[in-house]
This record gives C-alpha cells, structure tokens and sequence, in this order.
C-alpha cells in the first residue's frame, strides 16, 4: 500500500479555470504511481478571496467542505486534512472540531502563524482531541520571511512538538526548498516529529541524510504538488532500503500516527 | 535507446552528494536505463580556469564508452578555441558554458563570439539555467539563475549556434520559444529535468505547445535523482515513437544532427 501524505485538490472557488483538470489529473496519476490513499488539503480559496497561507475563516470552512465533499466522493482513494488559521483561535478549533465529525483525519497548517507561537497551542490541543497528527507547512532553514507567508522551520516547529508531546507532527516537504539538512539535524531529539518527503526537490543525498538523520520510522511518503518527484523518490527509496524499511515509509508509519480506521484495514 | 545529455562527474563543492565517481555516475545509470550520459567534469564549473577538468574527463570517458564528454569552455580565456577543436577531435557530442558560473555576461560580446565558434563547429553549445534551487543555495553560492533573455541573445547572435538549455522551468521554456522566431526555436533543446509532471502537468502541456521535437531526456545527476526524469515520461501517456524522440532521437539527429 502507498499512502500520500501531503496532496492537495483545487475546487470551484479557486482562481484556476483548469481546477478539474487539475484533480482528474493527480487521480490519473495515482493510478501509475500505485498510490492508494491521498490525504489531501484543500488551503481555502486558493488566494482568490484570501492569500493561500492566510486563509480567511470563511475561505478555510469553504476549503474544508469542497475536500470533505471530495472525500465522500472518492471514499477509497481521498482523505481530509482539515486545514485552518490559527490567528482565528474560536474559529480554527470550532473548525478542528466540526471536521472531525465530516471524517478528517488530520490538522493541516500552512503559514498564517509562526509554528512556536502560543497561539498555535489551543488549536494543537483540538488536534490532539481527536488524535489528529499536524501536518506542518515548512520553509527549511528560513534564514528571512518571504513575501505571502509567516514560513516556519523545522526548530520552530520542533519547539511547538515539544510543548505538545503526544500529538505527532509531519515536517512537510522536506523537498521544497530551504536547506533540507538544518532540518533534519533539528528533528534529531523531538522523536514526534515525522518527516514527509515530499516537495519539487529530488537532491542527491537528501534521502540517505534523511533515513541517516530520523531514520526510516519517521519518514512519511508524499508528493505535494509535483508527483513526478515522488515517483522517483519512491523508486530511489526502493534502492535504498529493505522491504520492511519501504514499507514503513511507504504507509505502516502513517497508519501509526493517524487516527485508528483512517485508512482501509486499520 | 536513453541518452542523459546532463551529466555530471566529480564533487560539488557546497555539499557532499553521493555517487559522483564515474563508477558511481554509471551505477546510476544502470539502475535508470540509461544507456549514454553525456558528463562534464562537475568541479571544473566553480574552477578559475574551468578548462583544466577537460583532460581528466577525456582521458574518463576514453574508457568508458557509455560517457560522452561535455568539455567545458571559457570565452574568456585565452586559447578558448583550442577547447572546440579538441572537444571536435575528441568526439565531444556538445560542450559546456555556464557564463554566470564562469563570472562571463551571459550575452555580452564573449559568449557571442563562443555562441558563433560553436555554430561553426557545428558543436552544440549547453547552458544550465541552474544547479540547484535558488531557495536552497548554500549561503556562498551566489550565483544567479541565467534569465530567458540570455537564452534569447544568443540563439539571435549566430543562424548556426545549436543551444542545449538545461534545469529549465516551464515558465522559462515558454518565455524563449515564444519569445523567438520559428526558425530561432528550432535551434534550441530543453532537457526535462527542472519541468513538473502532474497534476500541474507543465511537460505534457510544453510537448503539445513547443513540441516534443524540442526535448532531450536529461537529469542533472547526480545533483539530482536521475530516477525523477524517467518518472516525468513515465507519468505522461506518450507514444513510443515519441518518447524515442525525447530519450535519443532528438539528441542525436536535432542537436547534434
């Protein structure tokens, strides 16, 4: 079984006209690929009504019930992370705790908020109500703020883990830019940190410094937005690890952090 | 037939990468099907005289016939043309100018000299948009990305010159081909190794706009998983006979040709 950790869908509120291509066309790709489960975010608008990683509440909500209508669409193959921004405290955890009930299955973070912030805590704790992990979206080694999001890197994430032991959070897109290996030497200590290996990145060295610096139980297979680089990662880990190591990236470490029953035959 | 036409051999100096021996280059290969991979001596690129790699890449690819020598060459230095008979002598199937990683204008008076040597040789002139991801760069490594507009001066500046554009994205693409007369697009190659597959699907939309006669297989290893290449083909619903076009045709008859 392969489970995709960080996917994405668009829907009609989004800016793109191509938005069903878009969806049909990661389907499609699935099916090459193998993969079986997408948990999937939807970040609002999409920057049509609110910036992408500033959603509105309205936009967030919104968001979240074009993915939950997908999921019920697509029972076998979509799950839901719900996705909302915690500089709207009531909202996101009202939102956390509505989701729940539609059937997601994890709390996806983008970029509103600096990951060590207090105000991220009571949002942390509705996740952790519902044992969700926290999906966290990651500039790695932000050495600057860039323009359109408040970004967070692995040590700032890290310091949110630590003060929330028993919620598990995903590093997300240790691929998509930044400097991969300040993470990884971030992640060492804070074992409730999993790495998701996702992103446009596919540097040599990158996967054996990942399964060198976290090892092969905190890795989590996915592709974000460009599945052609998970497939290779995919093919590379092949390489690179036993069977029951693939395994455990490829989805017995998914099944572990997510909520019981989230994925077929837990 | 699978012909890598971005290569590397030899290590990169912000990062130890795995893999970068010839022994570790053809392993690689191996594991990926490719049956070719046209290398240039990686180190020589962030060397003052990048030209004193070329010998030891020969004398490499001399004994490993699936390499191809990709020499470099330095308009700014004396004797620069010497490189060109030498890579013609050798068998070079093209050469190698990064002017931005060189401290060279991209299009100023030098590269158009080279860019109209090399359209004389009939050697075909390789250019890297970028080694790695800008976000990511090791805090020394200034070097900017080429822009299009580079591109775009010096396939004008000679009706000859024959550019292999490696690391390039969609965006990019787009912004050459369309920004260039037909007949200067057809003297320009992209490899696939910087294009996204699905969902956004650039390289499916780029073959039907630009045309898969403009593409060479190509991965920048071992910067970067040669395994990402053949998945971008793998994920599109191609034809064989064009997919034969991307993997080795058009390498061998359109740029080389």
């Amino acid at each position: 079984m392969l489970i995709d950790v960080h996917a994405h869908f668009h829907h009609a509120a989004s800016p793109r006209a191509d938005w069903r291509e878009r969806n049909a066309s990661r389907l499609k790709a699935d099916e090459k690929i193998g993969v079986a489960i997408h948990v999937a975010s939807i970040l609002g608008s999409w920057g049509r009504t609110s910036p992408v990683y500033f959603p509105s509440p309205a936009d967030a909500t919104a968001g979240n019930d074009a993915l939950f209508a997908l999921q019920r669409e697509h029972p076998d193959r979509i799950r839901g992370y719900v996705t909302v921004n915690p500089n709207y405290t009531a909202h996101a955890t009202a939102e956390i705790d509505r989701a729940a009930k539609l059937g997601a299955v994890g709390l996806k973070l983008a970029a509103s908020r600096r990951a060590n912030d207090p105000l991220l805590d009571p949002v942390i704790a509705a996740a952790e109500r519902h044992h969700f992990p926290v999906l966290h979206h990651i500039w790695q080694h932000r050495r600057h703020d860039w323009p359109g999001q408040e970004a967070s890197d692995a040590v700032e994430l890290c310091a949110l883990a630590a003060r929330h032991p028993h919620v598990n959070f995903i590093l997300a897109h240790i691929g998509g830019g930044g400097d991969w290996r300040h993470s990884l030497h971030a992640l060492v200590r804070h074992h409730n940190v999993f790495v998701d290996l996702s992103g446009s990145g596919v540097d040599g060295g990158m996967l054996e410094a990942c399964v060198a610096g976290v090892g092969a139980e905190r890795l989590l297979w996915g592709s974000d937005i460009t599945m052609c680089t998970g497939l290779a990662k995919l093919r590379y880990l092949t390489h690179l690890l036993a069977p029951a190591e693939l395994e455990l990236v490829t989805w017995k470490n998914a099944g572990r952090i997510f909520p019981r029953g989230a994925f077929p035959g837990d | 037939m699978r012909i890598d036409a971005n290569a590397f051999l030899g290590a990169y100096p912000y990062a130890r990468v795995p893999g970068t021996s010839p022994d570790g280059v053809l392993a690689a290969m191996q594991r990926t099907g490719v049956d070719e991979a046209w290398v240039t001596h990686l180190p020589s690129l962030f060397w003052r005289d990048p030209t004193e790699g070329n010998a030891w890449l020969y004398e490499t690819c001399t004994k490993e016939r699936r390499l191809k020598p990709v020499p470099c060459v330095h308009p700014g230095l004396n004797k620069w043309e010497e490189v060109l008979s030498d890579a013609s002598a050798q068998g070079a199937p093209a050469v190698r100018c990064d002017p931005l990683y060189f401290g060279v204008d991209p299009a100023g008076p030098e590269m158009l000299v080279l860019a109209a040597a090399c359209g004389a040789a009939q050697l075909p002139l390789t250019l890297a948009v970028r080694l790695e991801d800008l976000r990511q760069r090791h805090p020394n490594d200034r070097v900017p990305d080429l822009t299009p507009g580079a591109v775009r001066a010096l396939v004008r500046s000679d009706e000859d010159v024959h550019l292999l554009v490696t690391h390039a994205d969609r965006g990019f693409i787009e912004e050459v081909h369309f920004g260039s007369t037909p007949e200067e697009a057809r003297r320009i190659w992209w490899d696939v190794c910087w294009i996204w597959g699905p969902p956004e699907d650039h390289l499916e939309t780029l073959l039907a706009t630009v045309g898969v006669e403009r593409f060479v297989f190509g991965t920048g290893q071992p910067l970067r998983l040669p395994e990402n290449a053949v998945a971008k083909l793998d994920l599109l619903d191609l034809p064989a006979k064009d997919r034969a076009k991307i993997e080795s045709e058009n390498a061998h008859s359109g740029l080389c040709g």
